[in-house]
């Protein structure tokens, strides 16, 4: 049982780096912010919850699990509510979403 | 069994790095320093079960909340910013 | 008239009264100790933030109050493996040397009215890795999406749906 339950946790800790990865790799070769942002929400949702779940199970049923909760239920309420205050703040700069493959210019010059 | 996670997350952190020195424009920054904050917050819990303290959550937590905040200020200060700009250029024309 | 001032006054007392149990709640897991001094200090700093959010307002109306529905469980489960797909797509996306994106703005009416299940449409449709809302205004959503799949799949309305059925009755 403990041999499973490490194997399944390991297997989680894992994917979520592979995850956390990708994600960090598309914020460098994503063209423009609002793409980078894609890219970053990935690291914030699928990595944090993998890695987390992966450490849970690891804690097992103690006090550090129902921390770990509270700090992905945190992460998870929160990463939506800051990408929504920098995607708005972007858009009220005057940084276009539209065009693709054009790199944005420093707003406001 | 750690490590893979420890690595993959000091890595991202990096690239977030790369991204904020890269810019090119001011939310780009906050974006990646967003994105090194709560990579930290990840860091921070794996720490704490690879060295067996737990008081490191207490730290993950306070960071995620500090993260945020830190996030939602700055974002509000160039807003301002930006909306002065704006206004500016209108009394300009 | 009267009738309803004292009543709305009641139900204020009780959710100060219930923020203040869950702070203390949470103080306790997470100090875990039992002396005089740090318990003092947890009680301060309770009254304190009651005191603090009742000074800003949030007691006034009932207008933020989050309803638990049993609905809401089942909406977290399909939330879920909506998250999951859209991660692999981007993740995929990403990996891909050629990077396929075709990034467009799309607008979406929400159907539901109450601002609270407007909030949580936006919200789940940030955290859904592949979309992302830019802008709230008059139940306009504005999300940029980062494939034309992932518009359509979004035009389609399920998410929409499935947020307005949450309030339900």
């Amino acid at each position: 049982m403990g041999v499973l339950l490490d194997a399944i946790s390991w297997l989680l800790l894992s994917l979520g780096g592979v995850f956390v990865f990708i994600g960090g790799l598309g914020a460098l070769r994503m063209p423009n912010l609002y793409t980078r942002m894609h890219a970053a929400s990935l690291t914030d949702t699928m990595g944090a919850v993998l890695i987390i779940v992966g450490i849970m199970l690891q804690a097992g049923a103690s006090l550090a699990a129902i921390k770990l909760f509270a700090i992905l239920l945190f992460l998870l309420l929160t990463s939506p509510t800051a990408s929504n205050a920098l995607a708005s703040a972007a858009l009220l700069a005057g940084m276009r979403p539209g065009e693709a493959r054009t790199e944005d210019e420093e707003p406001g010059k | 069994m750690y490590y893979v996670a420890i690595i993959a997350t000091l890595t991202t952190m990096a690239l977030a790095l790369i991204r904020a020195l890269l810019g090119p424009s001011v939310y780009d920054r906050v974006l990646a320093v967003n994105m090194f904050g709560t990579k930290t917050v990840l860091l921070l819990s794996i720490i704490a079960f690879l060295s067996g303290r737990p008081d490191f959550l207490d730290l993950a937590l306070a960071y995620a909340l500090i993260n945020f905040i830190g996030v939602l200020a700055v974002l509000e200060f160039f807003r301002r910013g930006a909306i002065r700009k704006a206004s500016n250029n209108k009394a300009g024309d | 008239m009267a009738q309803t001032v004292t009543e709305s006054r009641w139900r204020a007392r009780f959710s100060q009264l219930l923020l203040f149990l869950m702070l203390a709640i949470a103080w306790i897991f997470w100090s875990g100790v039992f002396k005089p001094i740090p318990l003092g200090l947890g009680v301060f700093s309770c009254v304190l933030t009651v005191y603090l959010a009742r000074r800003m307002g949030y007691f006034d109306n009932q207008f933020f109050t989050l309803r638990f529905r049993p609905q809401l469980i089942g909406y977290l489960a399909w939330l879920t493996r909506e998250v999951v797909l859209s991660s692999l797509d981007v993740a995929r996306i990403v990996l891909d040397p050629r990077l396929p994106i075709s990034p467009r703005v799309v607008e979406l009416e929400a159907t539901a009215q109450h601002p609270v299940d407007q909030v949580i449409l936006g919200n789940s449709i940030t955290l859904t890795p592949g979309t992302l809302t830019l802008d709230v205004h008059n139940g306009i959503l504005k999300v940029h999406c980062l494939t034309e799949e992932g518009a359509q799949a979004l035009m389609s309305g399920e998410m929409n749906r499935r947020v307005a059925a949450l309030r339900g009755d």
